[in-house]
């Protein structure tokens, strides 16, 4: 059984029909090629594919695609001006060292900036907290924090 | 030493491999899609120890969408994987090498064992189809410790390996050991478990592979540290390929910790079949799968014992260890038990006489081997827990049981084999002091206590060996094979480089290190130089990335290439100012007529090189493209001291870490906020193995009880703080960049200093014991044992 | 995942016939079933997604009752003002839920009706003495909870809201699994309106259940210390990897101590 879905990703309309069977996050990375978003695990627990679904981070492989039907879906491709310029997070995470491997940081940016529009001053406690759903092997998440910190005063300017 | 201009040497450049992956564009092993590319799937053994008596593929290869089935039968020619490096027992025999079969052939011997290999058009007919797989097993009593393992009537895993036994193997003067010990004033003892952990980089294991008719050959995307070596295991060992028919290309890496550094059965079984189905075929492991059967870390069950003179003086220290070794010998299992961990047991230490005996054996778990630290993290585990002990019981504080014992003249030969270069370990440990702010500590814990908690003070004073070397010592303790490095600096026409390097980059950032290297040694702009590695058709060789080797090894290898390519331009130079080359002088991107103001900029010598119109044809060639393989004379001997503060909660045993500080000592460091960002990560791995991380076999049926991040605890953001960290620096004198290295040094230092930190918390409730890891629930029920 | 047929139904109607015709199971925000189902724990032929049916979700105050939706998301109650004016223990619990990502999807209805013997919920719902409002009927908390993974749902039967009665005072204490942040233990404590105490823990049995020595204690003296005092019985909680049933039981009194501190 196929299944017409049809949603926005980073701007763009989008159709496909589509097993039901077809995760979010492998509807983004097979289907459209947007291998940005990373799968990590299978208990939805690592967050390397967190996306933003209307808005609101959540992790795309624990996600059928259908759950997005008319959605609006923003990866961590969709953050960058056309240009190339960097979204003020992914600035700050490069500038801060908030990355090593990468795999994780696609998700972690995600997750960062949802934090920031909910908690524009977090402080390091909150930050840790609402990473919690995102795991890191390399950086031992010092760097991650501060990243996060500057992501958030530059996107507040 | 050879002299490094300063340039961007020291600098914290910021990297230039992360615009990629912010960017989304990282090419990760499976982001690679080929056309027409297959799906695999691994049936795995549901039993940790079974007899097969019969497969039945034939529902199977009918099921939709099915390509292939194979099974260990049909591995007709194909040979088990290698271990790279032979131990020999004490009774002089090798080690035991039961056959480590790419598809279980006639039994199972792990929850995970690959039983048969499913190609299929899409990954869920693969799944399926391997649901009709008709194993006939039968089940077999299983042990899954290592002590249980070696007792009278354990399981038999191999017909090899009588009693489970791999090797005994020891070191050190066994009897010389038991006078200091007849001697001593005081004694601790100690016995520890060094608790099995579950890698988890966190970019599961992925490979693609992929035959081409046109010329018979094969490429292999596959996530590894280390293409070269994988292929030519792969290749003279298991498939009996001609290795310059198989392309191993190691992409983005999305971590290793030496998981990926091994030959798996995955894709070898993949590059095997690729040929007969004629099509791509791609694997990406889930984390169940990881969990599974990714190489396991660490576990082992160790009993020490310290001889101490009345003043603390250490006189002699009596090891002995049980070694875990899974199902099989994984790559490089046997080495990390022995020579990566016995001969790092003097320690900081001028312990005179240090004896260990290791007894390595087979169970009915996954194969253990090398994970971030290797072996150095146990030795170092029961030197400082154990040195923490003697230190509680003689009354003697921490720091100055240390100090009474530290190394301090160089180069020194200790007991067990290493010859230390260099170190300054009393000024890692006063920095480290300091930054703990330990003055402060007694008003800190009286103020917890008040508040009902209990407050302890870790320390570890680590070393630890990296870039194993040279190669023919290696050779003579059993290596099979060679640990040197290879570069390639290729100067473009018009000066712009790129560099190739046997190094792995899955994080570290040799992109950008070795691009500040190659800059600062050229006097060129970093953006115009590049870094490749990973990938065989394009590298000339390497030996790949583990044990913190990468800057000290395979940055040597690339500065001296840069030696011959500086040489190669002052012959060009020389020829073009008419001079002689005895007074070319480099410095700064120009070659100059030494005393005068006549010079060549680097991209005029390039040039010259390529376009050789005015150029000596007859004494040199034109090209500039210089390689060089650089084999260390000696081991690098990082070390440091760091500190613990933790506060337990006796109500709920947990343990909540209130600083971290680590002064640590590389060598020289090229890029600082590369470096510090590899502590950070190192240490919070030892945290987790420390607090959290504990892979757990049942007993009973073998079955892996933490299988999933669900029950096997990974460290998060909230449970860790911010580390404070340092370094002092001791250059290495035996390496043009005086670098040591850093990757596993956090790894290393931090579990004894975190666990020796809650030994200090529960001392005052009486807790005399504790393994890791210290978790809420351990820790409570130990504060239980001692108030009952 | 096994193959399945999707049916989006646009009424709660529609769905009940849908669930009714095809035996399959509902579809919440599925942040446990698509986790099973993609394991191949899980084998629904036909997943009903609920999320058009618009009349599942929001929250509102009905009297002395606070009344969620269940296609309500664990992010908007931790947020919901009128939650964190009610009942603020919920936005509390809520807040702690899985992670952030998990929140944004995972649903009140989803959560109970799954009864997972670890999950935060049913605690709320039974020390609240809350009522489950379904497509066929009302279900009392203490009816509804059945045991591991099972309730008093039948086959077609759609949450449609649970129905909080406003407690004096309320608070959640969670003693999360150091690796999948489940509750170990977790107590909600809450004293009704009519001044009687519940005490529901979840994590550390089978199945979510009040722990009557601890009510008890706490109808005496509603203080940290009385909860903390009382000795919970291990037997019949669970003993595993992550903590024995002693342990388990511990923390039931230390948790109530904590959650009776929190609700002030």
């Amino acid at each position: 059984m196929s299944i017409p879905l049809a949603l926005t990703v980073n701007g763009k309309a989008v159709k496909a029909d589509i097993d039901p069977r077809l995760l979010l996050a492998d509807f983004l990375r097979t289907t459209l090629g947007l291998t940005g978003t990373h799968i990590g695990c299978d208990t939805a627990q690592c967050g390397a594919c967190t996306i933003h679904l209307d808005g609101r981070a959540i992790k795309s492989c624990n996600v059928l695609a259908l759950q997005a039907q008319g959605a609006d879906v923003v990866t961590i491709e969709g953050l960058a001006e056309s240009d190339g310029t960097m979204h003020p997070m992914q600035a700050a995470f490069k500038e801060c060292h908030g990355l090593q491997c990468g795999f994780c940081t696609t998700g972690m940016v995600m997750s960062a900036i949802d934090l920031v529009a909910r908690h524009p001053n977090a402080d390091e406690k909150t930050i840790r907290e609402e990473l919690e759903g995102n795991l890191c092997r390399c950086t031992g998440y010092h760097n991650i924090v501060k990243a996060v910190q500057q992501g958030a005063a530059a996107m507040a300017k | 030493m050879g002299a490094i201009e300063s340039g961007f040497i020291g600098q914290s450049v910021r990297r230039k491999e992360d615009a990629r992956f912010l960017l989304g564009a990282g090419q990760y092993t499976d982001d690679v899609t080929l056309p027409n590319q297959t799906h695999a799937y691994f049936l795995r053994s549901p039993h940790a120890h079974a007899k097969i008596r019969g497969i039945d593929t034939g529902k199977a290869k009918k099921a939709p969408g099915v390509i292939a089935v194979y099974t260990s039968a049909d591995l007709e020619g194909v040979n088990g994987l290698p271990c790279g490096w032979l131990i020999t027992d004490v009774d002089g025999t090798p080690m035991k090498e039961p056959p480590h079969p790419v598809l279980a052939k006639g039994k199972a011997r792990y929850v995970g064992d690959h039983v048969a290999l499913v190609i299929a058009e899409t990954q869920n007919q693969a799944k399926d189809a391997a649901e009709l797989i008709d194993v006939d097993y039968e089940v077999l009593p299983a042990v899954v410790n290592v002590v249980d393992a070696l007792k009278p009537g354990a399981p038999q895993i191999h017909d090899e390996a009588p009693g489970n036994k791999c090797y005994t193997w020891a070191i050190g003067d066994k009897s010389a050991v038991d006078a200091a010990f007849a001697k001593a004033a005081h004694v601790t003892k100690l016995d520890i478990v060094n608790n099995r952990l579950v890698p988890n980089a966190i970019e599961p294991r992925a490979a693609v592979a992929t035959y081409s008719r046109a010329d018979d050959s094969y490429t292999l995307y596959v996530a590894n540290q280390n293409p070269h070596v994988e292929r030519l295991l792969m290749t003279a060992f298991v498939l009996g390929l001609p290795e310059h028919k198989v392309r191993v290309i190691a992409p983005d890496v999305g971590g290793g910790f030496g998981s990926k550094i091994y030959l798996y059965a995955e894709e070898t079984a993949m590059v095997w079949a690729s040929k007969r189905v004629n099509r791509p075929i791609k694997w990406a492991a889930e984390r169940s799968e990881s969990f599974l059967s990714d190489a396991h870390g660490r576990d082992h069950v160790t009993h020490a014992e310290l001889a101490l003179d009345k003043d603390g003086k250490f006189l002699a220290l009596r090891v002995h260890t049980t070694a875990n070794m899974g199902a099989y010998l994984s790559t490089f299992a046997s080495c990390i038990p022995t020579i990566l961990y016995a001969t790092l047991l003097a320690g900081q230490y001028t312990t005179p006489v240090v004896y260990c005996e290791v007894t390595a054996a087979f169970t009915n778990t996954a194969p253990v081997d090398a994970y971030r630290g290797a072996g150095r993290p146990e030795a170092t585990y029961v030197i400082e827990r154990i040195v923490h002990q003697a230190g509680a019981e003689m009354g003697i504080p921490q720091d100055e049981i240390r100090r009474r014992n530290f190394i301090r003249t160089f180069p020194y030969q200790t007991p067990v084999a290493l010859l230390y270069d260099t170190g300054g370990y009393d000024a890692c440990l006063d920095e480290a002091m300091r930054i703990a702010d330990v003055k402060g500590f007694a008003a800190r814990k009286s103020d917890a206590a008040k508040r009902g908690k209990l407050r302890g003070l870790g320390y570890a004073a680590y070393i630890e060996a990296c870039g194993i070397a040279p190669s023919n010592v290696a050779g003579s303790l059993g290596a099979r094979a060679g640990l040197f490095e290879a570069g390639e600096v290729r100067v473009h026409p018009t000066g712009s480089v790129t560099v190739f390097t046997g190094s792995h980059s899955h994080g570290q950032g040799h992109e950008t290190t070795f691009a500040q290297v190659v800059a600062t040694r050229l006097g060129i702009p970093i953006e115009n130089v590049d870094v490749v590695h990973g990938d065989t058709g394009r590298v000339l060789f390497g030996m790949g990335t583990y044990g913190s080797r990468s800057l000290a090894v395979g940055g040597t290898a690339i500065v001296k290439a840069l030696d011959k390519v500086i040489a190669k331009g002052k012959k060009i130079a020389a020829h073009l100012l008419e001079a002689a080359e005895s007074d070319i002088e480099f410095k700064d991107g120009k070659f100059t007529v030494a005393g005068t103001d006549r010079s060549k900029a680097f991209g005029e010598i390039s040039l010259a090189a390529y376009v050789p119109h005015n150029y000596p044809l007859d004494k040199l060639e034109p090209g500039l493209n210089e390689t060089a393989f650089y084999d260390p004379t000696n081991f690098t001997f990082p070390a440091g001291t760091h500190i613990c503060e933790v506060e337990v909660d006796p109500d709920t045993g947990v343990v909540s870490i209130v600083s971290f500080s680590a002064c640590d000592d590389f060598g020289n460091i090229i890029n600082p906020m590369i470096v510090e960002g590899q502590v950070h990560g190192g240490l919070c791995q030892g945290i987790g193995q420390a607090m959290l991380e504990h892979c757990i076999y049942d007993s009973e049926s073998g079955q892996l009880l933490t299988g999933s991040l669900m029950d096997y605890a990974l460290p998060r953001a909230d449970d860790v703080p911010s580390f404070k960290v340092e370094t002092k620096v001791t250059p290495c004198t035996h390496n043009p960049l005086g670098a040591k290295g850093c990757g596993e040094a956090g790894a290393i230092g931090s579990p004894p200093a975190l666990m020796n930190a809650v030994m200090d918390a529960l001392s005052s409730v009486g807790v005399t014991h504790l393994d890791m890891p210290a978790s809420p629930h351990r820790v409570w029920q130990a504060i239980q044992s001692a108030r009952a | 995942m096994y193959t399945f047929e999707y049916q989006l139904p646009k009424t709660l109607a529609d769905a009940a016939k849908a669930l009714a015709s095809t035996g399959g199971k509902p579809l919440a925000g599925g942040q446990s079933l698509v986790a099973a189902m993609k394991l191949r724990l899980a084998q629904p032929g036909t997943l009903v997604d609920l999320r058009g049916i618009s009349e599942l979700a929001g929250i509102r105050k009905e009297g002395d009752a606070l009344v969620i939706g269940a296609m309500t998301r664990h992010a908007d109650v931790a947020n919901s003002a009128v939650v964190k004016g009610a009942i603020p223990a919920l936005a509390v619990l809520a807040d702690g839920i899985g992670d952030r990502q998990v929140r944004n999807m995972g649903t009140l209805g989803g959560s109970i009706a799954n009864n997972d013997p670890a999950a935060d919920w049913p605690a709320a719902v039974v020390a609240c003495n809350a009522t489950v409002q379904t497509n066929k009927r009302k279900i009392a908390a203490g009816d509804f909870f059945k045991g591991m993974y099972e309730t008093a749902l039948g086959a077609d039967e759609i949450i449609t809201a649970v129905s909080f009665p406003i407690p004096k005072k309320a608070a959640y204490a969670k003693f999360p699994n150091p690796a999948s942040r489940f509750a170990l233990v977790g107590v909600f404590v809450a004293q009704l309106a009519d001044g009687s105490v519940r005490a529901a823990v979840t994590g550390a049995a089978p199945a979510v259940f009040r722990a009557a020595p601890i009510e008890t204690a706490l109808a005496k003296s509603f203080t940290p210390d009385a909860a903390k005092a009382v000795k919970v019985d291990a037997k019949g909680l669970n003993n595993d990897l992550h903590g024995s049933a002693a342990y388990r039981a511990h923390l039931v009194s230390v948790m109530a101590g904590r959650a009776v501190a929190a609700a002030g």
